[in-house]
């Protein structure tokens, strides 16, 4: 735990670093695909200048972009590691060409390492009249760390509110007067192998890993317009191996899970229904592909070319009412397996019941409709925000995760590892901590 | 505590450790994929280098620049190639300046005279025919420039190699009589010639005294202005570097005023004309106070004049 608490920290050293250079790469580890951005940060805007930056996106300009087929993830967790290493590999390098510049840093994102949410709570009482850092500090360490299991890391770690007294929902509680103060943090686990095999493949591609996120994570903070975030919506980011289900409240993260089945899922059932390879397969489901037959379904036939040397299998054709009748059992049972995750993490008592959805399989025409009648009413198709410089090809549903660990990058929450080390548990720094006991006795 | 999240539906196999990466790396047997062409390692880190800013500033500039230095310093390092580089250079360039096109074959002196022209012919440095570049033509330009009979002085080299000077000789207009000989003057004091004698140029005037030759024109002036008697005049005299002296012949001297000598000038000769001044027997006619010109008559009229007026008796005088 206090390994893992050094590591996310000099993980943070190494991305003000990055910031500083001016370049960092970003790479969304999937079951489907490989993609790597490469942002520029520009210098800040000068003081006197009129236009405030709003967003959060106008600071960075993507310079190189690059997508490829993924080798050896499965599930959005890396199964071999070889070849996961050479798809990483290839696609850094195709973006650094593209950035004409050499890029040494990377944030990583990955969807799978069965991720899990805890919900922590602690509580001290406050050592001066004002709540100042070693108190905030004090407070998250008194949060009880549950047994998370063997073999787990902690991913991500939000402070979500702090309550000072009988007053809750304070953002910062620093100089605030009260007696006791307390927090509720947001605790994501993943499994820690997981993680360990992002960190070796990346070190093996002479890249320094610069922070690691859940994509379920990110691609809320990309996809959910700033209102849900603020007043409560879930995100289904539909990915290839894996579907990331995130709720967001008040602008933090505060459940996240996944679901291990998403596009190829379906790919894999029209491949074995169908009999077709498995690129067959994909390109049917992408040009074809739905949920909902109609009548014209019926008459409108898929030829299923393959090169068997058997004639009679290589010239069969199917209606596009027999795929949709492949497609649309899985992708209900990935539905009704998100609504079983939200129903666990009470999102019915959420005050607002907005879902989003994303990601690259959210794209299945009439998904929409049939979410909506397995989810709840309020279901949205949603798009990450605009990036600067983003290629259009990657401006659709599949990069939210993408453009959200852009912007994970560019202004990352505060986590826990970026408050301040309570002093009692600060061993071997006695010189501060004789500073300090001055400090406060003088 | 337990998570937020629900139970699994399907029970997983029991959670392995962290497997090592030896064996997470072993090579899988697999079915030979169709995979697209990745970098190897090599390549991987090759191009990161490549892609370094240093590494491509060194590689395009600092090494082409290192590599053309260190084979222009080795090469040169021998003194014999840099001597016979020298040489060869030295070659060329005679060979260019010694074509027929820069060669230079005669000299043509305009509007100088005789004396100037042959002075001219002895300052050029080398001897015809010679190429352009063999004539320093400013210097030459300025030494015969510093000749005093030459006020203006242009070079050209004519098409067919010929050098040809345009001479503009400065014209003697007054003589200046000093301890040493009689020089010839230019309108602007400036020395044009020397003479032997007087008789070599009787139609200019006469100056002299020290100083003279810096008053020229006023000189001029003064003789423009005393044209009438000016067959009797012998020449001007600078007298203390401010005023003139007008010499006439029977040892009379008019005294000019230092300014404006001219007006007086006028005023003797309406004077002359008046009352016949000039013929009357004095010897100094002194103008330089405007307000009380004054005269200093001769010994003998002197004498006549106290006999007029009964000072002296005549015979006394004789005696």
């Amino acid at each position: 735990m206090t390994e893992f608490h050094r590591t996310q920290r000099a993980m943070r050293t190494m991305r003000t670093a990055a910031m500083s250079r001016g370049v960092i790469a970003l790479l969304d580890i999937g079951t489907s695909k490989v993609s790597c951005l490469v942002l520029r940060f520009d210098p800040p805007e000068p003081a006197n200048d009129t236009v405030i930056p709003l967003y959060r996106q106008s600071a960075m300009r993507v310079v190189g972009a690059k997508t490829i087929c993924s080798q050896g993830v499965r599930f959005g967790e890396i199964d071999a590691m070889v070849e996961t290493e050479r798809a990483i590999r290839t696609v850094v390098q195709a973006a650094q060409k593209m950035a004409n510049t050499r890029v040494d840093h990377v944030i990583a994102c990955f969807a799978g390492g069965d991720p899990r949410s805890y919900g922590l709570a602690g509580e001290v009482e406050v050592a001066g009249s004002h709540v100042d850092e070693q108190d905030v500090a004090r407070v998250l360490a008194a949060c009880d760390l549950p047994d998370i299991g063997m073999g787990r890391e902690v991913l991500h770690a939000h402070p979500v509110n702090f309550a000072l007294d009988h007053r809750s929902g304070l953002g910062d509680p620093r100089g605030h007067v009260g007696g006791v103060l307390a927090t509720d943090m947001h605790m994501l686990t993943v499994d820690a192998a997981a993680v360990q095999n992002i960190i070796y493949c990346i070190r093996r591609c002479d890249l320094e890993l610069a922070g690691i996120a859940s994509s379920a994570y990110v691609a809320g903070l990309s996809a959910l317009v700033e209102d849900e975030q603020e007043l409560g919506a879930a995100c289904i980011d539909m990915g290839g191996g894996a579907t990331g289900v995130s709720i967001f409240l008040k602008k933090h993260m505060i459940f996240a899970d996944a679901v291990r089945m998403g596009g190829d899922t379906v790919t894999r059932d029209i491949a074995a229904g169908l009999q077709v390879p498995m690129a067959m397969a994909e390109r049917i489901k992408t040009f074809h592909g739905g949920v909902y037959a109609t009548g014209m379904d019926d008459r409108e036939m898929i030829e299923l070319s393959a090169n068997s040397g058997d004639w009679e299998k290589d010239r069969r054709t199917v209606s596009r009412t027999e795929l949709i009748g492949i497609m649309r059992p899985r992708v209900e049972e990935i539905l009704e397996e998100v609504r079983a995750r939200l129903d666990a993490a009470g999102f019915d008592y959420l005050p607002s019941q907005q879902i989003v959805l994303t990601g690259g399989a959210s794209q299945i025409p009439g998904l929409d409709m049939l979410a909506a009648k397995i989810l709840g009413q309020n279901v949205r198709l949603g798009r990450p925000m605009r990036v600067q410089g983003m290629p259009e090809a990657a401006r659709g549903p599949g990069f939210s995760a993408m453009v959200g660990l852009a912007l994970f990058a560019a202004c990352p929450q505060d986590e826990w590892w970026d408050f301040e080390i309570p002093v009692e548990r600060m061993g071997g720094r006695s010189f501060r901590r004789a500073v300090r006991w001055f400090r406060d006795n003088w | 505590m337990r998570p937020l999240s629900a139970d699994p539906r399907y029970p997983r196999a029991p959670a392995v450790g962290p497997r090592s990466h030896v064996q997470m790396a072993a090579p899988q047997k697999k079915a030979p994929k169709m995979r697209r062409a990745a970098p190897s390692r090599l390549a991987f880190r090759l191009e990161r280098l490549w892609l370094t800013p240093f590494v491509r500033l060194v590689t395009r500039i600092g090494v082409p620049v290192f590599c053309v230095t260190l084979g222009l310093g080795l090469w040169l390092g021998d003194s014999g190639r840099r001597a016979d580089l020298v040489e060869r250079y030295e070659i060329v360039k005679a060979q260019i300046q010694n074509r027929p096109e820069f060669r230079i074959s005669e000299l043509t002196v305009d509007g100088a005279s005789a004396e100037v022209e042959d002075a001219v012919r002895a300052l050029l440095p080398v001897g015809l025919p010679a190429s352009r570049f063999a004539i320093d033509l400013d210097a030459y330009r300025a030494a015969i420039r510093r000749l005093d009979a030459v006020e203006n002085v242009a070079l050209m080299v004519q098409s067919g190699g010929a050098l040809e000077v345009r001479v503009t000789e400065r014209v003697p207009v007054i003589l200046w009589r000093t301890a040493t000989g009689i020089e010839m003057l230019d309108t602007t004091g400036h020395r044009t010639a020397s003479l032997t004698r007087r008789d070599a140029r009787p139609d200019l005037p006469l100056i002299a005294g020290y100083g003279a030759d810096k008053a020229v024109a006023e000189a001029l002036a003064i003789l423009a202005a005393a044209k009438p008697i000016l067959p009797r005049a012998r020449g001007l005299v600078r007298v203390g570097e401010r005023r003139w002296d007008l010499v006439l012949d029977r040892d009379q001297r008019i005294l000019l005023p230092e300014e404006n000598p001219v007006r007086a000038v006028q005023r003797t000769l309406a004077l002359d004309s008046v009352e016949d001044l000039l013929s009357r027997d004095f010897t100094r006619l002194d103008l330089r106070n405007e307000t009380r010109p004054t005269i200093r008559l001769s010994e003998a009229a002197l004498t006549a004049l106290h006999e007029i007026k009964g000072l002296t008796p005549a015979k006394a005088s004789h005696d």
